[in-house]
C-alpha cells in the first residue's frame, strides 16, 4: 500500500514582486544609464517574474562613487552604532523571512523547504553574527585597531543568491567598508529586496549599492579604480580571470569557487545515516552548490549494498513544484545550466559510466533534471574531475584508506569533503590529510556564521565566516 | 670594505675558494645549465661565479619541494621548532662568514654587517618559537548553533615559491623563507640577483641543521628569468613577490593566476630595512584553514542517539 501526498503548496501571496525593479544606487532605485532591462523568470515555470534594470559600466561607476562618498561616514561611525543598523537588518530579515523564502523559491527554483529552513535562518544568523563584530574588530586579532578597505566590489552567485549576499556584505559593513554588490542575473530579486531592507533599517545611503546585471557589470566592477577589495563567489575560470584583473594593483582580493567534493564512506560506516548525508550531500539545492559532495567513493566491500539503499532512498525523493512544502527537488536555475548538466552526463554516459536514475517524471515546463547516478566511474571520467553543479553523483571505490585519501585529493578543486566512518582515530586521520577547507565528519553540508568556509587550491582563497572572515575586509 | 683576507694570500699561501653552488632536494648541484655569472662587491671586484638557475633547475627545485612536503608538514610542530632553532645555532657558529659575505655583497662596514647577521640569526630563533603556537592564535573552535564539535586549524599552503629581496642579502632573506617553513611550507627560493652568496651559503647551513633536504632550496641566477617559469608551475601553491619590482610583480601575478596561487604582493620594507620585529603576516600568508565538522549526538533519556 503506497500512501500518495496532497499538494501542499506556500502561498505567494506572502511577497509581493513589482513589475519592474532598478538599479539601487545611492539609496535611491534608478534605471540603468543605457535604458537597459533584462526579465527574470521563475525556473520551475518559466513565468516572466519581473523586468529589472540592467547595470553596465557607467552604472558601475555610478555606485562605487556614491559608495566612496558614503564610505568616510559609515567608516567613522562608531562600531557600536554600526553595529546596531546590522542588527537592525538581521531582525528584519527575521520578520520577513517567509517573504524573502517564497521569492527566493520563485526566482530560483529551489525547494520552500530549503529557503525557509536553511537560507533564510542562515542569513539572518549571518548578519547577527557580524553586528556583534563591528565594535569589537580590536579583539579580533587583526592589530589593535584594525581598519577598513575601502569600497568593496563583490559579485555573488545564482545558487543561494540571499545567502551569498548577507556572507558577502554583514562582514564588508561590520567592518566598517561600504559596498557595490551585483547579484546573478539569472536570480535578481532578493537582493532588490535586500535594498528595501537596507531602506527599512535606515541604512545611510551609499552604504549598500546593488546593480543586478551580467558579467560585463561584474568584471567593470571588478576592474574598477576605485574599488579596494574584491570579493567573488563563481566558477574557477572567471574566478581565474578576475585574479588577472587586479594582479598588479592593491586591491585585495577573496575568492570561493568550485568543487569536486569526495564523500568517504568506509565499511564500518552507519549506512542508514551515509546515505542521508550522500543525498544531502549531492541533491542539497539539486546539488548546484560549490561544496556539494559530487564524487561518492565508497569502500569496496560495502559497494553493493550501499548503492542498494542509496537507490532505494532516490526513489522516495519528491521532485516537483519549489513552493509545495514536500518537496525535495526543485527546478534547476536556468536553461543554460540545465544544458551544462545535461551534457556533461551525456558525456558521462559516452565514456563509459553506467547511468541511473529512479522512476521521476519531470514536469513539461522549467527546467528540470532528474536525480542520476553513475556507477563505475573511474578517475579519468570527465564526471569525476568537472564540477557538474547538478544533481549527478559520481560513484568511485577504494579499498583501502589511503587510497581513498590519495582519489579525494586527486583535483584541482579542494573545497569540500565528507567522511563516515564509525572510528574516531580515522576519521581525525582522514580529516588531517585530505586537502580541502571545509570537512564534514559523519554529516555534510552544514553551515553556520561561526565556522570559517572556503577553498584550498583551485577552489579559491580567503575564508567566510567567523573571525576569519574579517580578515577579508581589513587592511591587515 | 673589510677585509678579505680568506680570498687573497695569507702569509703567502693561496686561499682555497669556494665554488658556489645551488641547493636543491638537499644536494649542491651546479646549474644543469653549466652556465655561471660573475658575482662582484660594491666596488666591482669579482667575488666569485655564481650559479645561473635554468627553468629546467627551477622545475627540479619543485619536485624536491613537493617531495619534502609531505614528511615536512607532516612533521610535530615541536619537531620543526627545534629544526628551525638548530639553523640558528649552526649559523652562530658561522657567523663570521656571514658578516663577511654580507659586508662584501651590500657593501656594509663590518659593524653593520654584524647587526645583519645576528638579526637574522635572531630571527630563525623567533619563527622556531612560533611552529607550536601558530595554530592556537589563527584558529580553534567555533561555537556553531547545533550538536557539533567545530574546529578551525590552520594547514600549510604546500610549496612556495620565494622571491627574496634583491637588497637585503641575507637578513631580508632569512625573513621571508624562515615564517615560509615555519609552518610547514617548502619553498624554492630565488637568492637576490645582485647578492646571492649569502644565500647559497645559507644552503649549506640549511644542510647540517637537520632540515630534512628539499624543504629549502635555492637558486641563484636571474630572478626574471627563474621566477617565470615557477608562476606558472602547476605544482606550486604559493608565491612570495618580495624580490619582484613593480612590473615583474604583475606578469608574475598574472601567470600565477593559472592554478589560483596565493600571492604575496611586495609588501613596503620600513625605514629599519628588515630589522623591526615582523608580525604574524607572513606565515598566515600561506596558512589554509581546515574547518572540520563532527556531530557530538546527545546522550538523551533513550540512550545515545548518535
Amino acid at each position: 500500500m503506497t500512501f500518495e501526498y496532497a499538494p501542499a503548496p506556500e502561498s505567494r501571496s506572502v511577497v509581493d514582486i513589482a513589475a519592474s525593479y532598478g538599479l539601487f544606487i545611492d539609496g535611491e532605485f534608478a534605471e540603468a544609464a543605457d535604458g537597459k532591462v533584462f526579465k527574470t523568470v521563475s525556473p520551475a515555470t518559466e513565468e516572466v517574474l519581473s523586468e529589472v534594470a540592467q547595470a553596465g559600466e557607467a552604472d558601475v561607476d555610478r555606485a562605487v562613487r556614491a559608495a566612496r562618498k558614503a564610505f568616510a561616514k559609515w567608516s567613522a561611525l562608531p562600531g557600536s552604532e554600526r553595529a546596531k543598523y546590522l542588527f537592525r537588518i538581521a531582525r528584519i530579515i527575521q520578520e520577513r523571512s517567509r517573504e524573502l523564502a517564497v521569492l527566493e523559491t520563485l526566482d530560483n527554483g529551489k525547494p520552500i523547504k530549503e529557503t525557509r529552513d536553511a537560507d533564510l535562518p542562515l542569513v539572518a544568523a549571518h548578519f547577527f553574527y557580524y553586528a556583534g563584530w563591528a565594535d569589537k574588530l580590536e579583539h579580533a586579532g587583526f592589530g589593535p585597531a584594525p581598519k577598513p578597505l575601502g569600497v568593496a566590489g563583490q559579485v555573488i552567485p545564482w545558487n543561494f543568491p540571499l545567502l551569498m549576499l548577507a556572507w558577502k556584505i554583514a562582514p564588508a559593513l561590520a567592518t566598517g567598508n561600504t559596498v557595490v554588490l551585483k547579484p546573478a542575473e539569472t536570480t535578481p530579486l532578493s537582493a532588490l529586496f535586500f535594498a528595501d531592507i537596507c531602506r527599512q533599517a535606515g541604512l545611510p545611503k551609499g552604504v549598500v549599492n546593488i546593480l543586478p546585471g551580467y558579467g560585463d557589470a561584474g568584471a567593470a566592477l571588478v576592474a574598477h579604480p576605485d574599488v579596494d577589495k574584491v570579493a567573488f563567489t563563481g566558477s574557477t575560470a572567471v574566478g581565474k580571470e578576475i585574479a588577472r584583473t587586479v594582479a598588479g594593483t592593491r586591491k585585495k582580493l577573496t575568492l570561493e569557487l568550485g568543487g569536486k567534493g569526495a564523500n568517504i564512506v568506509f565499511d564500518d560506516a552507519p549506512i542508514d545515516q551515509a546515505v542521508e548525508g550522500i543525498v544531502n550531500g549531492i541533491f542539497f539545492n539539486q546539488g548546484q552548490v560549490c561544496c556539494a559532495g559530487s564524487r561518492l567513493l565508497v569502500q569496496e566491500s560495502v559497494h553493493d549494498e550501499l548503492l542498494d539503499s542509496l537507490k532505494r532512498r532516490l526513489t522516495t525523493l519528491r521532485l516537483g513544484d519549489p513552493l509545495d512544502k514536500n518537496t525535495d527537488i526543485g527546478a534547476i536555475n536556468s536553461a543554460e545550466q540545465l544544458a551544462r548538466i545535461t551534457a556533461l552526463a551525456e558525456q558521462g554516459e559516452a565514456e563509459g559510466a553506467e547511468r541511473w536514475s529512479p522512476a521521476c517524471e519531470l514536469p513539461t515546463s522549467g527546467y528540470w533534471f532528474a536525480p542520476t547516478l553513475f556507477t563505475n566511474v573511474t578517475q579519468a571520467h570527465t564526471i569525476a574531475r568537472d564540477e557538474i553543479f547538478g544533481p549527478v553523483l559520481s560513484v568511485l571505490t577504494f579499498r583501502t584508506p589511503d587510497e581513498a585519501v590519495a582519489k579525494a585529493n586527486n583535483t584541482p578543486y579542494g573545497l569540500s569533503a565528507g567522511i563516515w566512518t564509525e572510528k574516531g582515530s580515522r576519521i581525525l586521520a582522514v580529516a588531517n590529510k585530505l586537502r580541502a577547507g571545509v570537512i564534514w565528519s559523519n554529516t555534510f553540508n552544514k553551515f553556520d556564521p561561526t565556522s570559517p568556509f572556503g577553498g584550498y587550491k583551485e577552489s579559491g582563497f580567503g575564508r567566510e565566516g567567523g573571525r576569519h572572515g574579517l580578515e577579508a575586509y581589513l587592511d591587515v | 670594505m673589510s677585509d678579505k683576507p680568506e680570498k687573497t694570500e695569507r702569509s703567502g699561501r693561496l686561499s682555497v675558494f669556494k665554488t658556489y653552488k645551488l641547493y636543491v632536494g638537499g644536494k649542491f648541484p651546479r646549474s644543469e645549465s653549466g652556465r655561471v655569472y660573475e658575482v662582484t662587491d660594491s666596488q666591482g671586484n669579482w667575488l666569485a661565479n655564481a650559479p645561473l638557475a635554468s627553468r629546467k633547475d627551477a622545475r627540479d627545485a619543485v619536485v624536491a619541494a613537493r617531495k619534502a612536503f609531505g614528511p615536512w608538514s607532516g612533521a610535530t610542530a615541536y619537531n620543526r621548532g627545534q629544526i628551525l632553532y638548530r639553523v640558528a645555532e649552526m649559523l652562530e657558529g658561522r657567523r663570521e662568514q656571514f658578516v663577511r659575505e654580507v659586508a662584501e655583497a651590500e657593501g656594509l662596514s663590518r659593524a653593520q654587517a654584524e647587526a645583519q647577521v645576528d638579526a637574522a640569526i635572531d630571527r630563525w630563533v623567533w619563527y622556531a618559537g612560533w611552529t607550536d603556537k601558530i595554530a592556537q592564535v589563527v584558529g580553534g573552535g567555533n561555537p556553531v548553533a547545533g550538536p557539533f564539535f567545530n574546529l578551525s586549524s590552520p594547514e600549510p599552503t604546500g610549496v612556495v615559491a620565494v622571491l627574496a629581496p634583491q637588497e637585503s642579502s641575507f637578513l631580508g632573506l632569512v625573513s621571508v623563507i624562515a615564517p615560509v617553513i615555519a609552518t610547514g611550507n617548502t619553498a624554492v627560493v630565488i637568492a637576490s640577483e645582485r647578492f646571492p652568496l649569502p644565500a647559497l651559503s645559507l644552503g649549506e647551513v640549511l644542510a647540517t641543521s637537520d632540515l630534512p633536504g628539499g624543504v629549502v632550496n635555492v637558486l641563484s641566477g636571474r630572478t626574471a628569468e627563474i621566477a617565470a617559469p615557477l608562476a606558472a608551475h602547476q605544482d606550486v601553491n604559493a608565491i612570495d613577490l618580495a624580490g619582484a619590482d613593480e612590473a615583474l610583480a604583475k606578469e608574475l601575478e598574472i601567470a600565477a593566476a593559472d592554478n589560483l596561487k596565493r600571492v604575496l604582493r611586495p609588501q613596503p620594507v620600513d625605514d629599519a630595512g628588515w630589522s623591526a620585529t615582523p608580525g604574524i603576516d607572513r606565515m598566515t600568508a600561506f596558512l589554509e584553514t581546515k574547518t572540520v565538522w563532527h556531530p557530538t549526538g546527545s546522550l538523551g533519556a533513550s540512550g545515545s542517539s548518535y
